[in-house]
């Protein structure tokens, strides 16, 4: 089940090739490899310590690795001179616990790194957030602060905010972890419509039924190692005793 | 020795007060320059700035006031440094008050959420500009309570400054009482005017602890 790297004419968006990390003695990836095509959804499972997040904040140098490769739109993230900030811009991030700023409106929370990252016009950049916060859904939601959204709400905003970089690829952790079912939806929906989009996406979730929707390619992640990967249809027909085990308590 | 208080003491005493208020000013100003750079310098990404900030503020922090007062203004001189009282003053208040805001700021900094600097730092913002646009936003709303509460400890610290011969409240009263010789009605107007100046800042810090609530309060970023 295992697929095999470089296979494609057209380069991948993430590529990760035997990527190793351990945090003190304990290993939590122990040869990992995988790659995400341009337009695609891959989604990784696994259970919790499995190492799936932090595979997934390697991607955006959030952690670094002991060895291996990863590529993610041309850069070479185990460089240990990798350009931190252009991986960034072509990198967005979402994480469980939306993580705006307080201090801040959904639009200045929007335009703060457009403007300061990019060096686009206020205005712009103000035109800019509207639009995004249309895509999920929040545009009367301009002017307030976060605090006084819901959690799905802020999380759709984290959204937005990362979609305002216009990133090449964007990464999800658990991001609705944090929400009750209801918001969990509304999330939910937000992420589908991007992917219809054709946006790049790698995810971190434990909402089954929304993986078997969603995913071109499912990593099943277990003790630090790809256990099995393949299309959204393991998830229902699991080749190891253990995805099958993950699936049976996870549904 | 002799004589009653007169208006012309009280004039003395209302200069001396005057002279406490600007040192005391000088040491939050002074001190808040050192301890915003300490701060910086606690958190920087380099271990030997890190550990230089820290033995700087441990050293300083384990020092009376008074011992810095009196290296600065005795033993500066034995250097061939000379320097005057108010100097000799603002210098160590700065010395005194940079270490403590800087650790006070410094943890300001440092409660600020973990994920607020990795949401900045996911949007690409480079390491001044996560400090300046996420992070001290934050740690400003956190400093202010325990900032200003410090300042009351400034400003009965610099009663300490009499020692070097600096005419503030303290000395001033002490100068009127070499001559009127009535301590006790002498240092209750001394006391009484420490309060008044400390009691209402007291106050404050209370009051901007109790509503520091909503993160936007203290902020009006437009």
């Amino acid at each position: 089940m295992h697929q095999t790297l470089n296979a494609t004419p057209q380069s991948p968006v993430v590529s990760l090739k035997n990527v190793h990390k351990s945090f003190g003695p304990l290993k939590v990836l122990d040869g990992v490899s995988f790659a995400v095509d341009r337009g695609e959804v891959l989604v990784l499972i696994g259970r919790s310590g499995s190492g799936k997040s932090t595979a997934l904040r390697c991607i955006d140098r959030f952690e670094k690795i002991d060895s291996g490769e990863i590529v993610v739109c041309d850069h070479r993230v185990s460089d240990p001179k990798l350009d931190l900030r252009a991986l960034r811009q072509d990198v967005g991030i979402v994480f469980q616990s939306y993580n705006l700023f307080p201090h801040l409106t959904i639009e200045e929370n929007i335009t703060l790194a457009p403007c300061s990252v990019k060096g686009v016009s206020k205005a712009q950049a103000k035109e800019q957030a509207r639009q995004v916060l249309a895509q999920v859904g929040l545009e009367d939601k301009l002017h307030q602060y976060p605090e006084q959204l819901s959690g799905g709400q802020q999380q759709r905003a984290a959204i937005a905010r990362s979609l305002a970089m216009q990133p090449k690829v964007m990464l999800f952790d658990e991001v609705t972890s944090a929400l009750d079912p209801e918001l969990t939806g509304e999330v939910l929906k937000v992420i589908e419509a991007l992917a219809a989009d054709g946006m790049t996406m790698v995810m971190v979730t434990h909402e089954m039924g929304f993986a078997r929707g969603i995913a071109n390619r499912v990593v099943f992640m277990h003790r630090g190692k790809v256990h099995e990967t393949g299309p959204a249809a393991i998830l229902t027909s699991p080749a190891t005793p253990e995805l099958a085990q993950f699936v049976g308590t996870g549904l | 020795m002799g004589g009653s208080l007169n208006a012309n003491h009280l004039m003395f005493l209302g200069y001396g007060a005057l002279w406490t208020i600007g040192l005391s000013l000088i040491g939050l100003l002074g001190g808040g320059i050192a301890g915003f750079i300490i701060a910086l310098c606690r958190i920087s990404p380099s271990r030997i700035v890190r550990l230089l900030s820290a033995g700087y503020v441990q050293i300083i922090q384990g020092t009376p006031l008074l011992v810095i007062m009196f290296l600065t203004y005795f033993g500066l001189p034995t250097l061939g440094i000379t320097v005057s009282p108010l100097t000799a003053a603002g210098a160590s208040l700065t010395i005194y008050v940079g270490a403590y805001l800087g650790e006070i700021w410094r943890g300001s900094i440092e409660s600020v959420p973990k994920p607020q600097w990795e949401a900045a730092e996911g949007l690409a913002l480079s390491r001044s500009q996560r400090m300046v646009k996420v992070i001290l936003p934050q740690a400003v709303r956190i400093a202010t309570p325990p900032t200003v509460g410090f300042m009351v400890q400034i400003i009965k610290n610099t009663s300490l400054a009499s020692v070097v011969g600096f005419v503030e409240l303290a000395r001033s009263g002490q100068i009127i009482n070499n001559s009127l010789f009535e301590p006790f009605l002498i240092y209750t107007i001394i006391a009484v005017i420490y309060f008044a100046l400390c009691y209402p800042i007291s106050r404050i810090s209370r009051r901007l602890e109790m509503r520091s609530g909503p993160a936007r309060l203290s902020l009006g970023t437009a």
